[in-house]
């Protein structure tokens, strides 16, 4: 796999012409029955894939089973049409699971006092 | 805490204070790795926030631009104009070993060289060339977030499995040696007393007779 590795971008069709655009290779899926499919295509070829929130939200199971492997890299991005939240909501579980709290956002706040 | 089912000999008492030995000397260095592990994951997932929000702000730009940029020429132009990449982004992927843990690092593969700009510039506009403009510049970051982000998923789960082990040893393991021990040094000093008091009847007897 290490020779054609490459990235991939999963997502509505006007996210992903943009990734198109500079040469990652682009996967415009519909719905989410066919992102499913995709996906779990694509995890076998690629090392790093883009899916957009909006998808990634919808396949929590697939995303979760890909998260503890080192390949591939499913990271979840914002669409055109705007964030979720849902890759800040990633970074949170994280923090979560690692440390018992999440420190992040108290460090936040404590800015915000400031 | 249960003692666990063992012979009261002297033979399991040696065995047990062995792997207790051994038993805190794990936790003390699982407890050291949980410690370093937290450390470099905090440096990590801070890292990862900063790129994310970095990411997702420019993202949202460049997206709205292209949105634009469709909007300003026909669309079916666009496509045509893009329909062919000029270059596909190429990786090179490899691991990295972050504490023990096998993470993954990506690279992008500079060797491959072509025209940012796939399209000839007489049927699109300029907003398209600055749209791909700062898409290009946005990979690398994009890039890197993926594997910081990676890096960070893996390190959590592996931070949550080793402090489950820690807790093992802590709670369950050690207390439990430390039971059973106690337990059958209880047993053998019974024995020993046992025997003794056995040993200073049967010599009372034993003179009881002889007079």
């Amino acid at each position: 796999m290490s020779e054609k590795s490459s990235i991939a971008a999963l997502g509505d069709a006007d996210t992903v012409f943009a990734f198109k655009a500079v040469g990652v290779d682009a996967y415009p899926v519909a719905d989410e029955a066919e992102a499913r499919e995709k996906l779990r295509v694509l995890a076998r070829n690629y090392d790093i894939i883009f899916i957009t929130e909006q998808y990634a939200e919808r396949l929590p199971d697939l995303i979760a089973r890909y998260k503890t492997r080192p390949f591939p890299a499913v990271i979840p991005l914002p669409s055109s049409s705007g964030s979720t939240g849902f890759g800040r909501a990633g970074i949170k579980a994280d923090v979560e699971k690692a440390i018992g709290t999440d420190i992040l956002q108290v460090e936040e706040k404590k800015d915000d006092k400031r | 805490m249960a003692v666990m089912r063992v012979n009261p000999t002297r033979m399991e008492l040696t065995r047990l204070k062995g792997r207790l030995k051994t038993a805190t000397r794990g936790h003390k260095l699982l407890k050291d790795k949980s410690d370093e592990m937290i450390r470099q994951f905090m440096a990590l997932i801070r890292r990862n926030l900063a790129l994310r929000t970095e990411v997702e702000a420019a993202l949202a730009s460049v997206l709205g631009s292209f949105m634009l940029a469709k909007a300003v020429s026909s669309p079916t132009d666009i496509e045509e104009a893009i329909a062919v990449p000029g270059r596909r982004v190429k990786i090179k992927s490899g691991s990295k070993n972050v504490m023990s843990v096998e993470v993954p690092s990506f690279l992008v593969d500079a060797s491959e060289k072509g025209e940012i700009f796939p399209y000839g510039f007489a049927s699109v506009t300029g907003e398209l060339d600055g749209c791909i403009g700062q898409m290009s510049e946005l990979l690398p970051l994009l890039i890197e977030l993926a594997e910081v982000e990676k890096t960070c998923n893996m390190l959590a789960d592996e931070i949550e499995k080793n402090r489950r082990r820690v807790n093992a040893l802590e709670f369950v393991m050690i207390p439990e040696f430390t039971e059973t021990i106690k337990y059958i040094t209880m047993k053998l000093d019974e024995a020993e007393r046992a025997n003794t008091i056995r040993l200073m009847k049967v010599k009372s007897m034993i003179e009881g007779r002889k007079q």
